[in-house]
């Protein structure tokens, strides 16, 4: 309002300079287009979860389904978060599975011992058991990160192994028989909502100026360092995040299955997780979670073929590598809207790209 | 303004630079030229802090640089550019130079969730930053293309305004016109003419290209196996006999 009064003030004022009016018009369209942005995604959103909470009182969806449904949404979180390492800054850790095990162990373990209402301790549950991930990213990153590619793959690899050893190992985890009575605490809103809460986080983070800074990296680590940026902090802040996010999304695993298990943790989980990436694109955010979401049905549909599971898993990685595709779902997207990009780009952008491909 | 004492750096067994020393003054234009191999990409590394030299010190307005890492003394007020082209490929021409404006930005990821006052504003002023140096470089109209579909000249352009967007005081052009024609490098000696009128700042580059060199540079630096061999005005090395003996052979 103060805007629209200011325009036609400076209208008044000064009638001759319209070219002072353009640029505020302008910051209008933009405001608004952010609001507006804003609107259409929460109600999206709002939609699709009163869509699926009917679905849940009217017995349409039952708790097999709801529960594909929660351990997607798990997936998701996990995926995005992988997705900043990987797919924005582009080095391969191949155990992400390690921080979700860190996470979920911790957090059951304090909801078991603290004996607190439900409300307070399981929100500090979710938080300590992402904290201590991140933690332990810190811890992991400081030396690895030093190293690149193939190498730093191995020495996540090896992480995430050390990890489910030591799980296997301690008093406290109660070794191989793991956990179980843990209280179920995380039923499908709230794993919807804390879903959506890192997925909007992560959003703004790689839209953010540290963003920026990460892709930099991705693209070229020499020239980010010579424009001042420390690629060494960048590279152990996007790793730490990851890991606080797959301990958060570990939190909720826990609480929801109440019994964890050093051997959900392994070696393919990661590489589940990073298939989800891959397949969604690198760098793209929304990609991931398609991603996720085709092969969590995907993977319910082929229960029966299971032991054949990990040979389309490299097959579909292999095909991808060879087709060098930005993702499948960013191939959708664009073959869908590419009769509309050109009209609402000037000056040869979309002519120039097509031209690469 | 700049002042190098006696900076040397050995591989192995192997000493590309020398007991090198150096002194630049405000506001000058100074050409480093050597033959192939003589260490000049080696002292820009020096410079820049991507190697650390083994002895001597590199000391700007006083203060030592000489074990900062490379970002460290981008903050302190030297930039470069690369003899081989390293923009950011998956980004547009605009994302390049806005990402060297990081250090100037001051929002949290608060700011940014929230969409805060400061975060508009900050953007806000990135954004016109950014565009009004993309203008100065003749690249404003391509502001929203990738960086690698613009023409080899316009990159080189590009690179150049992303190290000035890190507000230096010091510049560094490592080879800017290899690889250019002559319609291009004569374009480029423009722009470099371009830079020392708006920014006031000080530039050392290293050229092969002599035409360049001898119209734009006002002091030379010559050097070979990492020495330094002669010093002086384009007309005096032109005529130095150790310059010419180093480049044709004896």
């Amino acid at each position: 309002m103060k805007k629209l009064v200011n325009q036609v003030n400076s209208k008044l004022i000064n009638p001759a300079k319209e070219k002072v009016v353009d640029p505020i018009n302008l910051r209008i369209k933009k405001q608004n287009k952010s609001m507006q942005r804003f609107i259409y995604a929460s109600l999206t959103i709002g939609f699709v979860y009163i869509l699926l909470i009917l679905g849940m009182l009217t017995g349409l969806i039952d708790s097999y389904l709801s529960g594909i449904i929660v351990s997607i949404m798990i997936n998701i979180i996990m995926a995005v978060s992988l997705a900043l390492v990987t797919g924005y800054l582009g080095e391969l850790v191949l155990g992400h599975a390690g921080f979700m095990a860190v996470g979920a162990y911790t957090a059951a373990i304090l909801t078991m011992q603290l004996n607190l209402p439900m409300i307070i301790e399981f929100p500090i549950a979710i938080i300590c058991g992402g904290l201590l991930s991140s933690l332990v990213g810190i811890i992991i990153g400081i030396p690895a990160l030093r190293l690149r590619g193939d190498y730093l793959g191995i020495i996540t690899l090896g992480f995430g192994e050390i990890i489910r050893i030591i799980l296997n190992n301690l008093d406290i985890t109660n070794g191989a028989r793991g956990l179980s009575g843990i209280p179920h605490y995380s039923n499908f809103s709230v794993t919807f909502f804390v879903t959506i809460i890192v997925i909007v986080i992560l959003y703004k983070l790689i839209s953010s100026k540290t963003g920026r800074a990460i892709v930099a990296i991705r693209d070229n680590e020499i020239a980010t360092d010579c424009i001042g940026i420390s690629t060494f902090f960048y590279k152990t802040l996007a790793f730490s995040c990851a890991a606080f996010f797959a301990g958060v999304a570990g939190g909720l695993y826990a609480h929801y299955h109440t019994v964890l298990n050093p051997v959900s943790f392994g070696f393919m989980q990661s590489i589940e997780v990073l298939i989800i990436v891959v397949l969604g694109g690198m760098g793209n955010l929304f990609g991931t979670i398609i991603a996720a979401v085709i092969l969590g049905i995907l993977n319910e549909l082929l229960r029966s073929f299971s032991e054949y599971r990990m040979i389309m898993y490299s097959l579909i990685l292999i095909i991808m590598m060879i087709c060098k595709a930005k993702g499948i779902t960013l191939a959708i997207i664009k073959s869908k809207f590419a009769n509309r990009s050109p009209k609402k780009s000037k000056g040869g952008k979309s002519d120039a790209r097509s031209f690469k491909n | 303004m700049l002042e190098v004492s006696k900076i040397s750096v050995t591989f192995g067994g192997i000493k590309p630079v020398d007991e090198f020393d150096l002194k630049l003054n405000k506001g000058e234009l100074v050409g480093l030229i050597g033959p192939n191999g003589a260490g000049k990409t080696t002292v820009f590394n020096l410079l820049t802090g991507v190697y650390t030299p083994s002895h001597g010190t590199i000391k700007l307005d006083g203060k030592n640089l000489t074990r900062l890492k490379p970002h460290q003394i981008v903050k302190k007020g030297i930039t470069r550019t690369f003899q081989n082209i390293r923009l950011f490929k998956s980004m547009t021409v605009i994302e390049n130079v806005k990402v060297a404006f990081n250090n100037q930005l001051h929002y949290s990821l608060y700011d940014r969730i929230f969409n805060t006052v400061k975060y508009n504003k900050q953007e806000k002023w990135l954004h016109k930053e950014a565009m009004s140096l993309l203008k100065i470089f003749d690249l404003d109209n391509e502001a929203n293309e990738l960086s690698t579909n613009l023409p080899y000249g316009k990159q080189r352009k590009l690179e150049i305004a992303r190290a000035l967007a890190c507000k230096p005081k010091i510049l560094l052009l490592d080879e800017p016109a290899a690889g250019m024609n002559p319609n291009e490098t004569n374009e480029l000696m423009e722009t470099i003419r371009l830079i020392r009128n708006k920014f006031d700042i000080t530039i050392l580059l290293i050229e092969h290209d002599m035409r360049l060199v001898m119209a734009i540079c006002e002091r030379l630096v010559v050097i070979e196996y990492g020495k330094i061999i002669a010093e002086g005005t384009p007309e005096e090395i032109s005529k130095n006999l150790k310059v010419i003996a180093a480049y044709l052979g004896e």
